[in-house]
């Protein structure tokens, strides 16, 4: 179940707490996010939308540990990060979080299998061992044919799905999509969504994705708006504000 | 863990084209420092190799070189007379030598160089048992003959076997071509001390050095007291080889504080060369540093990383210098020596030990070329560069 209003309980997976968030541009502060709530269980999969400029990456980028709140706490699977030093912080997002890009941003120089491989280096685990996880998750978004192909020979789709790969590999405890289908085509997009469709409902994957595209949102359980530094639940245009105990 | 030393590899070829810049800086930087240590080494090996360890050098007190010597033959009895001294069935094996610098026309070029003309005695080749007759014979004690060097057979004009030579007012001729074994008296020419003295016009009983053969090198202390304490001797001795290698401590400093001076400027030039390739390399690789630090590898790793990078540039660059001098290995040159005012050929001396010194010159150029851009690729705000393009 997905909460807005700071009711949710503490078996949350994701616990977001006041969460303000303030840019100084020129002199003037911009307040991104004001006092933002947020619950989300394990298993949920939340789309975030909003116009341009109105926190959605930046609500991403905290809840990814990539960034610091002005104000407020996010807890994951119990711990908060909000007051973790930068080092613990890169650890945990190493061990919790997959990072799904608009771009991929795969490493251009490496295979899709040295790619997806990359998570695993962080890990304690042997090479078999990495070889194993790889080959799982390249079979599990369908490219376990293509593992030797660097990125400059997937089509986009393709290279999509090694990003994906690469976010489930080492097993997280929640996947980050920030707009991934914005640079596919529909056909293309259909199928990355029917993956990550799939990743939550044949895995449990907890999946928290931002988009600009009504089509892809709708594919989530939950679709959140930002709007003026909070969430809100519904169509932008509803205007509805905060409702306590939000469908899921 | 570290980000995989492939990915490193991978990224130096996939942008060649900027790294070349600083492997050619590196490249060259390092080239000179080799050439120029080795032509130092090669100048010291050339003076090193003409002194033998049981071998010793008595000059009047306070020379500092042969040209400055003096050693009446009187006091040459008596040095003879010492303990230590080795001795065959002509007697004891002492060479009492004069010294002179003659201008010989290089071959190259035409031009006058000096060559220095040694007059030896007879035992000469039994006291330097290094040196080898290869072309012809010894010369004959009292007579007009001479033999010469290799280096300066092949150097100067007429100093061929056979030859017959107009010098110092007297007609010589090469009998024979010796091969000092790449020493300092390769470029030499030698004759009889007593026939080079009378051409000169120098007293016959005044020499400017005696060289002598020890029975050991464990000898060389008796027989130094010996001769330093006897009242009627005022010489200082010294082993052959300490006198050779300080003859060539002032060209090798020389050069060696001259070739670190350029190799120092050069360096600056190649770190600049590294500094901006990977500062290039940081800019363009924005978004996959951001990604690998997202994904969790540290700021430390990213640091390693841009290190090994720069490092594996400048590896190369080492490696391409190394490769670029070593033809210069055993190429033969010459100088000035200016302890004697005369032409000595030496070979450049490229040894292993001073490859590896310019691979960890290289190596030391790429961790400070490196350092800054590495700090600054650990420092990139990875939230807004996630989205570079």
């Amino acid at each position: 179940m997905v909460r807005v209003d700071g009711n949710g309980g503490s078996q949350s997976l994701i616990r977001v707490r006041g969460l303000n968030k303030t840019y100084s541009r020129g002199g003037e502060k911009i307040q991104v996010l004001q006092g933002l709530n947020l619950d989300v269980d394990k298993g949920d999969f939340v789309a975030f939308m909003g116009p341009s400029g109105s926190g959605k990456t930046t609500l991403l980028n905290l809840l990814g540990g990539l960034d610091v709140p002005s104000a407020g706490s996010i807890t994951v699977a119990g711990d908060e990060i909000t007051h973790m030093s930068g080092s613990k912080l890169t650890q945990w997002r190493a061990r919790h979080v997959g990072f799904i890009f608009q771009m991929y941003n795969l490493i251009p120089v490496l295979t899709a299998y040295q790619n997806v491989e990359l998570p695993l280096l962080l890990t304690k685990l042997s090479g078999s061992e990495r070889r194993k996880h790889v080959e799982t998750a390249l079979g599990v978004v369908g490219l376990a044919d293509r593992m030797r192909l660097y990125p400059r020979q997937l089509s986009g789709g393709q290279e999509q799905r090694v990003t994906i790969a690469r976010a489930i590999v080492s097993d997280p405890t929640f996947l980050l999509c920030d707009e991934p289908t914005g640079d596919l085509d529909r056909k293309s997009a259909d199928e990355i969504m029917a993956l990550i469709e799939e990743l939550v409902a044949k895995y449990g994957k907890t999946v928290l994705m931002v988009t600009h595209d009504p089509v892809v949102a709708a594919r989530a359980h939950t679709t959140l708006h930002l709007e003026k530094g909070v969430l809100v639940e519904g169509t932008a245009s509803s205007r509805q504000s905060v409702l306590a105990g939000g469908a899921a | 863990m570290a980000i995989p030393l492939i990915y490193n590899v991978r990224s130096v070829r996939a942008r060649w084209t900027s790294a070349i810049v600083a492997v050619i800086g590196i490249a060259g930087t390092v080239g000179v420092f080799i050439a120029m240590l080795s032509l130092a080494r090669g100048f010291r090996a050339t003076l090193v190799a003409s002194g033998s360890p049981d071998n010793a050098l008595v000059m009047r007190a306070g020379s500092t070189s042969e040209m400055m010597g003096g050693i009446t033959l009187d006091s040459v009895r008596v040095v003879e007379d010492a303990p230590g001294i080795a001795r065959d069935s002509s007697g004891p094996l002492v060479t009492q030598e004069v010294v002179g610098v003659i201008p010989f026309p290089l071959i190259s070029t035409g031009t006058d160089a000096n060559v220095q003309v040694r007059g030896v005695s007879p035992h000469v080749l039994r006291i330097r048992n290094f040196v080898k007759i290869a072309q012809g014979r010894m010369l004959e004690p009292g007579l007009s003959e001479i033999v010469v060097g290799k280096n300066a057979s092949t150097t100067y004009s007429g100093l061929t076997l056979g030859n017959i030579l107009n010098f110092s007012g007297s007609h010589w001729k090469v009998v024979g071509i010796f091969d000092a074994g790449g020493s300092s008296f390769d470029s030499e020419v030698w004759c009889d001390a007593p026939v080079l003295n009378q051409v000169l016009k120098r007293p016959q009983n005044i020499f400017q050095s005696a060289t002598v053969h020890l029975v050991s090198p464990d000898a060389f202390q008796q027989f130094k007291d010996a001769v330093t304490s006897d009242p009627r001797l005022n010489v200082d001795v010294i082993r052959e080889v300490d006198y050779y290698a300080k003859q060539s401590t002032r060209f090798t400093t020389l050069i060696t504080i001259l070739g670190g001076v350029v190799a120092s400027i050069m360096a600056i030039g190649a770190i600049f060369a590294g500094l901006n390739t990977m500062y290039s390399a940081v800019a363009e690789r924005g978004r996959e540093i951001a990604t690998m630090r997202a994904l969790g590898f540290g700021a430390a790793a990213v640091v390693v990383s841009f290190l090994v990078e720069a490092m594996l540039i400048s590896f190369i660059g080492g490696a391409v210098g190394c490769a670029a001098v070593l033809p210069l290995n055993g190429l033969t040159t010459a100088t000035i020596n200016w302890q004697t005012f005369s032409s000595l050929a030496f070979a450049f001396k490229i040894t292993t030990e001073l490859l590896i010194k310019g691979v960890i010159f290289a190596l030391a150029m790429g961790i400070i070329g490196g350092l800054l851009p590495a700090v600054r690729a650990a420092r990139l705000p990875v939230a807004t560069a996630l989205r570079e393009l």
